[in-house]
């Protein structure tokens, strides 16, 4: 016994050391194993907080670009309005029922990361506001990304440039479907995956999201085919897409609220149970 | 002993603040950032409790991850640095380190720049093959570890003659 009680008092600080290692490598894998919240994140009254009132100087840096966004939206709203008429499709009538008005909260980036493979960003807006895991994040240009962790005022967000994201999504023009995912090289592109070789692709043709995810509702634009190439081991398509968003220059953004989810999720666990 | 604690306790909020506040948003060339929130475990009392380094680091680092958003990465790497900083010592003063009195914000000499850059070098090299995972990233995490090491001693230095005490 008492060599016991020396060994740890003579070792204590190797002892100390390798406990504490022991701790924050089991959150650096546990934050790189595929969703699951991680234990620390910023979504917290500190860090939350802070990133708020250094925002707060911050936007007034960025209020030109804002603004030319809001009047290009505007312009493209009015748009829809006077031109209804002229349009020739008629609105989709979307068998999920939607995305209604109400299901959309308002935020803002207070946060943003996008020099590391896995970028995260942090929003003013929480549980109190409705925010819950997994609902999508968008803004006037395109896709943003898929909440992770909430707090009573605050959440994090996986944006599209982290390599453990995985987005449905489709050519707009054939309806072909694959994954998005990126590759860590560029801010300004992302790859679109897994796409059949019977898919007709060509430069400039538009990249929206899909309709087998729940997280996003469909045809919310992502980007424009950059190149396009051949996987070597699958022999799908892998294309590069020119994001519309600029990531590196975050303002307000839309969390959307899906109705219809949780019924989703419910029928699509029911179907599991079957099968098991 | 007293006052030690509490310019330790002032450097431990400063560096973070400064850290999160301005070097966070830095990002040359879309990927370099420097971490200088590592000088309070370089400049750390040589003689001090290294129990309370070692704890102390670890909180430092945690707090860098939950404003980073990156799990357990900076803690990580900051317990490792503070442990095998006594190792660095020899490596860079000499055997006898303990017995001289070195204080390292004073005038740069061969020897505390290379501590300095031993230091640095082996936090950022953990700190990124930690946030990339993955083997495919070699060169792409010993690219960041040099670029940002450089910047990192850089501003170290010139925050370490910015606080040099004036006692004369």
């Amino acid at each position: 016994m008492q060599q016991i009680f020396n060994f740890i008092i003579r070792n204590s600080n190797r002892l100390l050391f390798l406990l504490l290692l022991g701790v924050s490598l089991a959150l650096t894998i546990q934050s790189h194993s595929f969703h699951r919240s991680r234990v620390i994140s910023s979504a917290n009254f500190i860090s939350g907080g802070v990133y708020e009132k250094i925002n707060t100087v911050n936007e007034y840096l960025n209020l030109r670009t804002e603004n030319d966004e809001l009047v290009l939206e505007n312009a493209r709203l009015k748009s829809l309005l006077f031109n209804i008429e002229d349009t020739t499709k008629a609105p989709m009538i979307d068998s999920l029922k939607g995305v209604k008005p109400a299901d959309i909260i308002v935020s803002k980036v207070i946060h943003n990361s996008y020099s590391t493979h896995e970028n995260y960003l942090t929003l003013n807006s929480g549980s109190n506001e409705g925010v819950k895991q997994d609902m999508g994040v968008i803004n006037s240009l395109g896709i943003i990304g898929i909440v992770d962790n909430t707090s009573p005022n605050y959440s994090t967000v996986v944006s599209i440039l982290n390599m453990k994201s995985q987005i449905n999504a489709k050519i707009k023009k054939s309806n072909h479907f694959g994954s998005l995912t990126w590759n860590g090289k560029s801010t300004g592109f992302v790859q679109l995956t897994d796409v059949p070789r019977l898919a007709s692709v060509r430069k400039g043709d538009t990249i929206v999201t899909g309709g087998q995810s729940v997280i996003f509702p469909e045809n919310i634009n992502i980007g424009t085919v950059d190149k396009v190439y051949t996987d070597k081991k699958t022999t799908f398509y892998t294309i590069n897409v020119k994001l519309f968003n600029d990531m590196t220059n975050l303002g307000h953004v839309y969390i959307i609220k899906s109705k219809d989810r949780e019924e989703l999720i419910n029928l699509e666990n029911k179907n599991k149970e079957k099968d098991e | 002993m007293n006052s030690a604690l509490l310019v330790n306790i002032f450097r431990f909020i400063m560096l973070l603040a400064i850290q999160v506040v301005i070097f966070n948003n830095m990002n040359f060339l879309g990927y370099i950032s420097p971490f200088p929130y590592i000088l309070y475990i370089i400049l750390y009392p040589v003689n001090s409790n290294r129990t309370g380094l070692i704890i102390s680091s670890f909180l430092l680092g945690l707090t860098m991850d939950m404003f980073c958003n990156s799990g357990g990465i900076h803690a990580a790497s900051c317990v490792i640095l503070s442990y095998y900083r006594p190792y660095i010592f020899k490596f860079s003063f000499g055997l006898s380190y303990e017995y001289q009195t070195i204080k390292l914000n004073e005038s740069l000499t061969p020897e505390r720049f290379s501590f300095i850059l031993v230091s640095v070098l082996l936090h950022h090299i953990v700190l990124f093959i930690l946030l990339a995972f993955q083997f495919k990233f070699i060169w792409d995490i010993l690219l960041r570890t040099l670029f940002s090491s450089v910047f990192t001693i850089l501003i170290s230095i010139i925050i370490i003659y910015l606080i040099k005490p004036n006692k004369r």
